[in-house]
């Protein structure tokens, strides 16, 4: 095992010298596959947004398509602006080494989004943390429930800008 | 065995502060020496309880280790069972999900059972006390505790200090487990 | 393929384990589920020290909440700071001077070295052997007091600002390092033949918790958990940040995706950060250790994110800033979190005696999981 071990990683380390797309071309392989997306512009890197719905197949082809290859999803969260909430998913390929960020708005009153934990795995841990933070609904999802928070915490949502605790939470 | 305990009429109006100490009157020699001795070898032998829950654990595990080795004052064994230990130190914060499983280990421990609270969090909440939901503002809202360590983290020094208090304390019978009022214990 | 467990069958035992227990490194609680000794499924329990810190930051200012992140991995303290600095400077556009850089990388370095050696110590206790822990800390304490000396603190020292360190060096410094780099030479071989290459070692780890290259991205596994599956992942290398790119050091992979390969990477990362320091410590250049900040941050409004390798892999500190002087939304990405989710997977099938093994090389800390 140790010998397919090294060969398979050697060819990956070969591939991600070969091809690693520009900003320009990954925008417009990302345009080719959604052309529904809006891009946004300022920051470090490529951020867009998405609707909801078409969320899980645009992962699935992230994930899938040969010279994109996003298959490390470093960080998973939600912004809670006043009026709605923004999920936040962070991408990156380790093979070619570009990073992208994708953003979808949802509403306040019914948060839900398809789930990614079938894509990439480290999701589940995550989409359960975000579930009880911010009262997302994750579609699909094998187990959503309480991760962090002790029992009895279901309907609150700390992370929300209207939590209010006036017994636990001393105001400064 | 009630060597200091209130006179009878607890309804007098000069017992200021409930936690007073009366001594019998004429003294009670044999009792009273007997108590001495049994408090000097409780006080030398106080086997902790393995229980740290966040920063401060790793000065306790320091003050373990052979720098600042505290089994030269009879801490030698920390038991990983609330059965077997005598003391538990509270080191790192107590959360709203961990106060019942503290109060259930505390509840384990046999008596005569003593509680340090180490560092800033235990003592009071530290630097987690305001705008936080989940945080316990001190772990004596759960347990009663008999020395408080100040300190974030507080060095081995400061807690081999408040060991060596909680000795001095249990040898002059002012703990918890001492004081007496009508037989009963507060 | 996310096997879903619903059903105990008839045989089944139902395990708790901790949170208060000698080697969960923490309070984790994990629900086991065994079949006579075979796990079939593990369920990490988290929570028992979440002190709701992302929440506690949006009322802090921008030089306030970096003390938090001590207290999050508080065995990469020094790292975690310099995460939230480089957000902060990131949002100012601020230059930092060289020798803050120096010096920043130099504590690092120190505090990687100081948590692998608690790491191995932690280890070898929870595989069986008593004695290495003490060998650990006595290691240990030297580091400590060079920090205490110069930083204040031994455990959560607050040395990173936006902008610099918040002291100069002290003049023993240097003297100090030297001392400790010719004492940890000797040690590191010491550790070596002590622990390494003990049969009894071997056994208890080789061919236990098999993380395959697959599983390691695509659960989010970072740091030597992921290096120990032939990930190559070290931020220091593919996104250099302060002066990494201008140091001489190796990227430590092992291909053999068990646990015995995260030790082993564990064991490199001692001797790479050692060269590192050696590199660095008589070439400290001259200037400013801070450069000029105004007294009250605003960072503009946008959204900021900066990731740094600490001991246990990749740290993320993602900024929303709506231009006031505090944060609107912090999220901070812990390496443990998702090292933890690996777990599960690595652990079916195998017997619960190695359950211990396997969180020992995943090297969790708790605290930063549950933040």
């Amino acid at each position: 095992m140790y010998k397919q071990q090294t060969l398979s990683f050697k060819l990956k380390t070969l591939n991600s010298k070969l091809l690693s797309l520009s900003n320009e071309e990954l925008k417009q392989e990302l345009l080719n596959l959604h052309p529904s997306l809006i891009f946004e512009e300022g920051g470090d890197w490529m951020n867009m947004f998405i609707d909801p719905l078409e969320w899980l197949s645009f992962a699935k082809q992230l994930r899938a398509k040969e010279n994109l290859f996003f298959d490390y999803l470093f960080c998973l969260t939600c912004v809670d602006w006043k009026t709605h909430l923004t999920m936040v998913y962070h991408l990156s390929s380790l093979r070619y080494h570009h990073n992208i960020v994708v953003k979808s708005k949802l509403n306040r009153e019914n948060a839900q989004i398809e789930t990614v934990c079938r894509i990439w795995k480290t999701a589940e841990f995550h989409e359960r943390e975000v579930f009880e933070l911010f009262g997302v609904n994750f579609l699909n999802h094998p187990d959503l429930r309480l991760l962090i928070l002790p029992e009895g915490w279901e309907g609150k949502f700390p992370l929300r800008k209207d939590f209010e605790d006036p017994v636990n939470m001393i105001k400064l | 065995m009630d060597v200091k305990s209130y006179p009878s009429n607890a309804q007098n109006s000069n017992l200021a502060f409930p936690g007073q100490i009366h001594q019998t009157p004429g003294g009670g020699i044999l009792t009273s020496k007997l108590d001495d001795v049994i408090n000097w070898a409780r006080s030398n032998s106080l086997w902790p309880l393995v229980f740290g829950t966040s920063c401060c654990a790793i000065e306790m595990m320091s003050t373990a280790s052979a720098k600042y080795d505290w089994s030269r004052f009879g801490f030698e064994v920390a038991r990983a069972s609330p059965r077997q230990a005598d003391v538990i130190i509270i080191a790192g914060t107590i959360v709203n999900k961990m106060a019942p499983v503290l109060k259930r280990l505390y509840d384990q421990m046999g008596d005569p059972k003593y509680v340090i609270a180490m560092g800033a969090c235990a003592t009071s909440g530290g630097p987690f006390f305001y705008n936080t939901y989940s945080v316990v503002k001190g772990a004596d809202h759960v347990i009663p505790v008999d020395v408080y360590i100040a300190g974030c983290p507080p060095r081995p020094e400061a807690l081999l200090h408040a060991l060596i208090t909680l000795q001095e304390k249990i040898k002059s019978g002012a703990t918890r487990e001492q004081i007496k009022i009508d037989g009963t214990k507060i | 393929m996310i096997e879903e467990i619903t059903t105990i069958e008839k045989d089944d035992l139902v395990v708790n384990i901790g949170p208060q227990h000698p080697s969960t490194h923490g309070v984790l609680h994990l629900i086991v589920t065994l079949n006579g000794e075979t796990i079939k499924k593990v369920e990490p329990h988290l929570g028992y020290i979440h002190r709701s810190i992302e929440k506690m930051c949006e009322s802090l200012s921008y030089r306030q909440f970096i003390y938090v992140t001590s207290r999050m991995d508080y065995l990469s303290a020094h790292m975690n700071n310099l995460g939230c600095c480089h957000c902060v400077e990131k949002g100012l556009q601020i230059q930092i001077p060289e020798r803050a850089q120096v010096i920043r990388v130099l504590m690092c370095e120190l505090t990687r070295l100081a948590s692998h050696i608690l790491w191995w110590g932690a280890l070898a206790m929870d595989v069986g052997a008593i004695t290495p822990f003490f060998h650990a800390f006595r290691e240990r304490e030297v580091i400590n007091d060079i920090m205490e000396e110069t930083c204040g603190a031994r455990l959560t020292m607050n040395y990173m600002v936006p902008g610099g360190v918040m002291f100069d060096l002290h003049p023993n410094f240097q003297k100090r390092v030297h001392d400790f780099i010719a004492l940890f030479k000797s040690k590191i071989d010491e550790y070596d033949e002590l622990v390494t290459n003990n049969f009894i070692f071997k056994a208890r780890m080789q061919g236990i918790g098999m993380l395959s290259y697959d599983d390691a991205i695509s659960y989010g596994c970072s740091g030597p958990t992921a290096r120990g599956s032939g990930v190559s992942c070290d931020i220091r290398k593919l996104y250099p940040y302060e002066i990494y790119s201008k140091l001489q050091f190796e990227e430590s992979i092992e291909l053999g995706c068990d646990s015995y390969a995260r030790y082993l990477v564990r064991m490199k990362e001692l001797r790479q950060s050692l060269s590192i320091v050696e590199q660095l410590i008589d070439n400290i250049p001259e200037g400013d250790f801070q450069a000029k900040t105004k007294a009250v941050l605003k960072l503009p409004k946008g959204e900021f994110y900066s990731r740094v390798e600490t001991a246990r892999g990749d740290f993320g500190v993602y900024i929303v800033s709506e231009g006031g002087t505090t944060p609107y939304r912090i999220k901070f990405r812990s390496p443990g979190f998702s090292n933890l989710s690996a777990l599960d997977h690595m652990a079916r099938g195998q017997k619960i005696g190695d359950l211990v093994a396997m969180m020992g090389s995943l090297d969790l800390v708790i605290p930063d999981i549950d933040r």
